[in-house]
């Protein structure tokens, strides 16, 4: 029982309670006999109903009385009177369960499946769930209820939405009609149904109503909700868009196989150190689709054919649908330096790009880049030295003004119409009112949720702007907010932290120069920085995830140590990393490393000093592909020949990150799972790994 | 903070057990089968499993099986999905699933999706996302999730995705705690949590912590002792 103090009952009531056990316990067992008997008369109809009176979660009969009716109407003549007093009297039992617990679901299911055979008397039903409603504005049996009998009389939802908006009306605070408003106006507005279209009219009205709501009461949940989804109902692009790709559009591309940087006018940034005889193509969409196929995306150039191309979805849990694909084209060798070779990607030009939500990509769009290779001259060698990350390896990157900008966006190749154009008026138009609205509410009171969303509001704002103006007007501001948040609501922190993380990425990466801030050479500490290695330097930030990875994928080698990673989510798109370091940081197991699993061109990876086995719970666990969500299937027999005398099942977790990987330098030290176990079978499953905790195997 | 009295759960748990004549042990008879999974895993937690009979415990549930394959709440009671999870789950809790005839109880299960994806309960149609989650860990535990179409029943847990993040019972069905529990660990078992937006229904989880620290199932609803667990970080 909710919300009633246990105490110890008194002696009079303890013996009327022991005569009321033994009463219900004789009906029960009274029952229990006509049920198995098969007995449906008027007596074993009164014992079933007198139970149900006073216990409804008997569920048996509520099935006992399906079957008494089915019964009864099997032996009576279809005379249509005795028809409806049988589900009458059917009603009548429902009703008096209802009173006793207005929450059973056997009560409510039994009604929906007499209405379902057909004997209604909808105006009744309507009037029963306004009495319910009235009593209860947030019993969802009731609501789900309403939803039955609405599909069942073909109740348009226009008239259903005038309910909410009169429950609305009577009590701001009832998020259940404030969530079947909304699920009845995602209806209306995708149906395009007449008087719902555009939206944005619709929408706009939705706003004055859900102001009314959150002034009136900025404590209340119910209306911040709404909000939320009425903000993403405006700010959402419902189409799968393409965001970023590497290599980027108009670079000139220069594969390198050597390890010898011998000019100085080569950009880091669209170098690209290669001895497979292949480089990634990677396309990084707004949302997961599935459909990318060398049908949908055709690659044109003399390096491939485009048949040839097979583009993988670069999932971490085996779902076919991911943000970023990627394929695979081939490079010339050459003797000497070659001319340009040039690609052109076209996409959208034929359906079959799908998202998720079912929107199909429809702009079709080109880029083109250009790719030259370069003669090899010392090739690179297997394993090669170990890599420090030690400060005193790094100097600050210098660049040249005729650089290549890492920064650019695909958003100039989505083509707007003219519907289009209107559409992103009315949004920028429509964030920048919100915007002035909730900072003249938070000037007056300080309210969580309203700083919440006013910090939305800006990066929506932001996000809305960054194709023209590549800057985050907002962000100083969003980050204010979230440190305030962080202050006032500190259950939330890490949700703040989270969300301050992505606003700092992006600023990072907003424009040039703040980017080249974090640009290093990496050398092996002497005064010459050979090569071509540069590595974006992003520790002691306070990280607690990372963002903004379309902007980074021309990274190949990373630095994230000391910060606060608890999970790595969306560095499987970082496809040219080859070193990455996340020492110091806070992942708690193995499976948070999944993301590594896609990233074939790792070498060096540093995950010395984290958590790894200091927790007994995991979880991360079912976030990555795994035996124990059956997307995963480890053959425990065969592969124990690979592992030896170590009990595979010990250490699966480390098994399935790192038997793909081919790493030549791991560092593991300072994670309580690291023992002398561990590292030696890790040793035997990388069989690449030359450098292991500093030390060099043999 | 003090320590957990563990030894007066164990006793508390034992009683329990013991008594069935009182008037809330009759009225709740239906059920027995959900209160026992509930009162074993909180002895196998404590490490105090073995303070029961087992083979009473396993004869009981077996007692409770119908031709159908599927178990009812208590002895004589119908079949329901909700209590043939809880009896394979004792079950497994003992290590005595090898008493089962698994096909059986597999094709109860199977028999009850829908075309649409769903489980009904039981013969009788209701329909509810509890179902699905009830169902997919009832197969997961028994190996046997080949038997039904995963595709269909994730894709009817998606739909019924509401524009908060959360699940509710059937589609439209406003977002409950406890809900989405079962679709999140649904989408779990089968490698699906990917459809979820884990920030979106993060923020309204984390939403339902109150000031006094209980948690309630809906916004703008009472704290309630009914803990909501969820698989998520």
């Amino acid at each position: 029982m909710h919300g009633r103090p246990r105490k110890d009952p008194k002696p009079e009531d303890a013996a009327a309670s022991v005569a009321k056990a033994e009463k219900l316990r004789s009906l029960q067992s009274q029952f229990l006999s006509n049920h198995h008997k098969k007995i449906y008369t008027n007596e074993a109809l009164e014992v079933s109903a007198k139970l149900l009176e006073v216990n409804p979660e008997y569920y048996t009969a509520w099935n006992f009385r399906k079957l008494a009716v089915e019964h009864r109407l099997s032996q009576s003549d279809s005379d249509p009177d005795s028809i409806k007093s049988i589900f009458s009297e059917e009603l009548k039992v429902v009703e008096s369960a209802l009173k006793q617990n207005f929450k059973s679901y056997g009560a409510w299911h039994h009604r929906k499946w007499v209405l379902s055979k057909g004997h209604s008397s909808i105006d009744h039903e309507m009037r029963l769930l306004d009495r319910y409603q009235k009593l209860d504005p947030r019993n969802f049996h009731a609501w789900d209820y309403r939803r039955f009998v609405a599909a069942l009389m073909n109740r348009s939802e226009v008239d259903e939405l005038r309910y909410t908006t009169d429950m609305i009306n009577s009590n701001f605070s009832n998020y259940s009609a404030w969530h079947n408003r909304s699920i009845l106006l995602s209806n209306l507005l995708q149906r395009k149904v007449q008087g719902f279209f555009p939206k944005e009219v619709v929408l706009n009205e939705e706003y004055e109503l859900v102001h009314q709501a959150i002034f009136t009461d900025p404590d209340d949940q119910s209306g911040w909700f709404y909000y939320l989804w009425l903000l993403d109902q405006t700010v959402k692009a419902d189409a799968p868009l393409l965001v970023s790709s590497w290599p980027a559009r108009d670079s000139n591309l220069i594969i390198l196989e050597d390890q010898c940087l011998d000019d100085c006018a080569l950009s880091p940034f669209n170098t690209f150190h290669s001895d497979s005889g292949t480089f990634p193509l990677i396309v990084y969409f707004n949302q997961a689709v599935e459909g990318v196929n060398s049908s949908t995306i055709s690659v044109e150039s003399v390096l491939n054919a485009n048949s040839e191309l097979t583009w993988k979805p670069l999932s971490t849990n085996n779902s076919p649908a991911a943000q970023v694909w990627v394929t695979y084209l081939n490079y010339p060798k050459v003797d000497v330096h070659s001319e340009a070779y040039p690609v052109e990607v076209s996409i959208g030009h034929s359906g079959g790009i799908i998202s998720s939500s079912g929107f199909h990509y429809s702009h079709p769009s080109r880029f083109a880049f250009k790719v030259f290779a370069r003669p090899v001259k010392t090739p690179i060698g297997h394993g090669g030295d170990i890599i420090s990350w030690q400060d005193g390896n790094f100097a600050l990157y210098e660049t040249s003004p005729e650089e290549p900008n890492p920064t650019i966006s695909l958003d100039q190749l989505n083509i707007k119409d003219d519907n289009e154009k209107t559409s992103s008026e009315w949004r920028a138009e429509t964030i920048a009112n919100e915007i002035a609205l909730f900072q003249e509410l938070l000037s007056e009171i300080s309210c969580k949720i309203g700083k919440l969303t006013l910090a939305r509001l800006l990066k929506a704002r932001d996000l809305l702007l960054s194709p023209c103006a590549n800057k985050m007007v907002y962000s100083e501001e969003v980050i204010n907010l979230y440190s305030d948040l962080r202050t006032l609501d500190p259950p939330h922190s890490q949700f703040y932290k989270d969300e301050h993380s992505l606003t700092l990425l992006q600023q990072i990466t907003s424009t040039r120069e703040s980017l080249l801030r974090y640009c290093f050479l990496h050398g092996d500490g002497t005064s010459s920085f050979i090569g071509n290695s540069m590595c974006l330097r992003l520790n002691n930030l306070s990280l607690s995830r990372m963002g903004s990875i379309e902007r980074l994928l021309w990274v190949q080698m990373l630095d994230l140590s000391h910060n606060e990673l608890r999970s790595i989510e969306g560095l499987e798109a970082m496809q040219l990393l080859s070193c990455l370091n996340l020492s110091n940081n806070k992942l708690c197991g193995f499976t948070a490393l999944g993301p590594l699993r896609l990233l074939k061109s790792l070498k060096v990876l540093d995950i010395s000093c984290n958590q790894i086995g200091s927790h007994s719970i995991d979880t991360t666990r079912y976030l990555c592909s795994s035996p124990l969500c059956h997307t995963e299937e480890i053959d425990w027999g065969r592969d124990e020949t690979v592992t030896g005398d170590v009990n595979l099942a010990n250490y699966w977790e480390a098994f399935v990150i790192f038997r793909g990987l081919s790493l030549t330098q791991l560092d593991i030290v300072g994670n309580a799972v690291a023992d002398e176990k561990l590292k030696s079978f890790l040793v035997k499953i990388v069989p690449t790994l030359k450098w292991l905790d500093g030390g060099e195997l043999h | 903070m003090g320590e957990l009295a563990a030894e007066k759960h164990v006793q508390y748990i034992l009683s329990v057990e013991k008594r069935k004549d009182d008037l809330i042990s009759v009225a709740m008879e239906h059920l027995r089968m959900n209160g026992a999974y509930w009162g074993l895993t909180t002895l196998d937690l404590l490490g105090k499993l073995e303070t029961v009979d087992v083979d009473e415990v396993v004869s009981w549930v077996m007692e409770c099986q119908h031709e159908s394959g599927g178990y009812g709440g208590n002895i004589g009671h119908d079949p329901h999905i909700l209590y043939t999870l809880s009896a394979v789950q004792i079950l497994a809790l003992f290590d005595k699933l090898n008493v089962l005839d698994v096909e059986k109880v597999t094709n109860y299960i199977a028999q009850l999706q829908n075309q649409d994806g769903s489980f009904s309960g039981d013969i009788w149609g209701e329909v509810d996302t509890r179902f699905s989650y009830i169902a997919l860990c009832c197969l997961s535990i028994l190996h046997r999730l080949d038997k039904i179409n995963v595709e269909k029943a994730v894709s009817y847990i998606v739909s019924c995705k509401n524009l908060d993040g959360g699940f509710g019972s059937t589609p439209g069905g406003e977002s409950h705690a406890g809900q989405i529990f079962c679709c999140v660990g649904a989408l779990a078992i089968t490698g699906s949590l990917h459809h979820i937006d884990k920030d979106l229904l993060g923020w309204w989880l984390c939403e339902r912590q109150v000031k006094s620290g209980g948690l309630n199932g809906r916004p703008e609803k009472l704290p309630d002792d009914f803990p909501i667990l969820n698989i998520q970080d």
